[in-house]
């Protein structure tokens, strides 16, 4: 069993706070990734828990087993970094086997395991060679075997796609991904990049300045975000300042009505965080009964396959509204209805 | 053909500089084969006795060799004394790091001249008070050569910590590594190449050194600096140009064999 609990973790240079006292639960075998723009305190985080920062307040458990104040190297973590950070003046193989020797272990064990990392990485061909001598993602995934074969309470991967071109970064995102559910391994992904956090984990811990501001699964952030910057990050175009009442209705600033479906969500005032792709244009009056307001399209933006049009509510609200773009509307153009669908999500103000 | 006159304006001042650094050198060495009498041009004829007669002399011979042992005792020294300092210096947090680093560096900043005759002064005043002398001794020389020495080790060696990525010695740490055995075989071994041009570098610092061992050498004794520079007082011929050129071979040869082990234009 290796779940990771901070309890009231904090972390402060000085006056600054860098982390504000966080509590988290990582389960055995789970990937959580922390996501957030840089300087919001993912990065420190995941040092703390790899030892490399002190703590300044709470505690880190792994496994039961209080970490908080030993070194990096009592830690038994598997740590991956944004530079890779191979010893350059040792082979791939010598890489691979220092975790080992660092464990005295005997010389055939070190050969074996080390070839068997190497080939879990298929990298088994390339021992002999220098890391100068390798690719960017070669590096990486010897940078992934050498943290793995000490066989690791967890893995702590610190932006470990972000020097990669973007193909590579996908196949690495897949790899890092089977062989981390293969291994059952607990491991903290940090990342700043939405797509990579959405596709690879099993929970998100969004982080910004320093705070956790929501904690869910991929689903639960990308259509529900709790807070103004969840939504603003997740990339909700559009925030719009709704009275929400009981039932499920609402009111936006012109006293127009909608219909919202958001669980827990509190009677008062609220910000309604609509996607541009989830807006619908329609010519003429709309249908009764739908989530419809009036409004005039402003200007567009031709994407290739939709086209990004603001759009003025007769109360003033901007919106953008992504439309087909095999069915386009000109600027100036009136439209009686902006469908909204019904997966407008609030999010608390 | 493909030459604009921009092009030819950089060639001619490239040409220039070289020359002007290489042609001294090369004078040198052709004069040191003269047979003239006193140092003149044109050459009268071509000899080999100036190598003998600098050979023969007692000043030459010991000054060269007192010069190596002094710049061999400086490499070595700066290294065990700037090694340790240096990682202090990249690595640590802690009040007056900055000062530090300036205090290291400042002989090289100090006229010799005057570091020198400071050195000088300073060991009189410490003979005096604990009537132990120092001043003249062969334990001043080195110290004061140490000193020369330093701040070419210290500058080399810091600049390579820095730019060793932070994250090596973490990852090193993670894996199990003690700050001990990284010290040992992470980082020494990465910095191999800046360690041996430091050695390189205090070596040639001292070798090269006059104006402390002015000072600071004791009755009797003399480094091959101070005995080309009594020579030349009182005699004007080639002798002077043929130990020169044993020196220019001596540390061109150090240089080459350096440069095989190390990139030496890649510690810049």
């Amino acid at each position: 069993m290796s779940e990771i609990v901070l309890s009231d973790v904090s972390k402060s240079y000085g006056d600054i706070v860098a982390v504000e006292s966080t509590s988290l639960r990582i389960g055995q075998g789970e990937l959580v990734t922390f996501l957030g723009p840089s300087g919001c305190g993912k990065t420190t985080t995941l040092r703390m828990i790899g030892g490399f920062v002190d703590v300044t307040a709470g505690r880190i458990l792994v496994g039961g087993r209080d970490v908080t104040r030993l070194p990096p190297s009592k830690r038994n973590m598997g740590f991956v970094f944004q530079s890779y950070a191979l010893f350059p003046h040792m082979t791939i193989a010598e890489n691979v086997a220092f975790g080992l020797e660092m464990r005295k272990i005997a010389r055939e064990d070190i050969t074996r395991r080390v070839g068997e990392a190497l080939r879990r990485v298929r990298l088994q061909h390339l021992a002999d060679r220098l890391p100068k001598q390798l690719s960017g993602g070669q590096q990486q995934r010897v940078a992934l075997a050498r943290a793995l074969v000490i066989e690791p309470t967890v893995l702590l991967l610190d932006e470990p796609l972000s020097n990669l071109d973007a193909k590579l970064r996908h196949e690495m995102k897949t790899e890092i991904r089977q062989l981390q559910k293969s291994l059952d391994l607990t491991t903290i992904f940090v990342t700043h990049d939405q797509d990579e956090a959405l596709s690879v984990s099993d929970r998100l811990v969004v982080m910004s300045a320093g705070r956790v501001e929501q904690i869910g699964t991929p689903r639960a952030i990308f259509e529900r975000p709790a807070s103004e910057f969840v939504a603003d990050f997740m990339g909700f175009a559009n925030l719009v300042p709704v009275t929400l009442g009981a039932g499920g209705r609402g009111a936006l600033a012109s006293g127009a009505p909608v219909r919202i479906e958001a669980e827990g969500a509190r009677a008062g005032a609220a910000l309604l965080a609509l996607r541009a792709e989830h807006l619908m244009l329609l010519r003429g009056a709309a249908a009764e009964g739908l989530n419809a307001v009036s409004g005039t399209v402003e200007t567009f933006t031709y994407r290739g396959s939709f086209i990004d049009y603001p759009v003025r509510l007769d109360d003033g609200t901007r919106l953008l509204v992504r439309g087909d773009s095999l069915n386009p509307f000109n600027p100036g153009e009136r439209d009686g209805g902006l469908g909204a669908g019904r997966r407008g999500a609030g999010a608390a103000a | 053909m493909h030459s604009s006159p921009s092009d030819l304006v950089y060639r001619l001042t490239s040409g220039a500089v070289i020359g002007f650094i290489v042609l001294p050198l090369l004078v040198i060495v052709w004069v040191s084969f003269f047979s003239n009498k006193i140092l003149s041009f044109p050459p009268e004829g071509y000899t080999l006795d100036w190598y003998v007669r600098a050979f023969t002399r007692d000043e030459f011979r010991e000054g060269l060799l007192l010069s190596l042992q002094t710049a061999l005792f400086a490499s070595a020294g700066s290294l065990v004394l700037g090694v340790p300092a240096s990682y202090a210096l990249a690595r640590g947090r802690f009040v007056g790091r900055d000062i530090l680093t300036n205090i290291l560096l400042a002989p090289m900043v100090v006229p010799g001249i005057v570091g020198g005759a400071a050195m000088y002064i300073f060991y009189i005043d410490v003979e005096l008070l604990s009537e132990v002398q120092v001043a003249g001794t062969l334990p001043g020389l080195f110290a004061a050569h140490l000193l020369v020495a330093l701040p070419w080790t210290v500058r080399l060696t810091t600049a390579a910590l820095i730019g060793l990525d932070r994250s090596i010695s973490e990852a090193a740490a993670s894996l199990g590594a003690s700050q001990v055995t990284i010290f040992f075989r992470i980082v020494l071994p990465i910095l191999k190449p800046a360690l041996i041009a430091s050695a390189l570098f205090a070596f040639v610092a001292s070798f090269i050194d006059l104006e402390k061992s002015l000072f600071l050498v004791g009755p009797g004794r003399t480094t091959l600096q101070i005995a080309i520079v009594s020579y030349l007082e009182w005699n004007l011929d080639s002798t002077i140009a043929a130990v020169a050129t044993v020196q220019i071979a001596l540390i061109a040869a150090l240089l080459l064999i350096t440069n095989r082990y190390a990139q030496l234009n890649r510690a810049f």
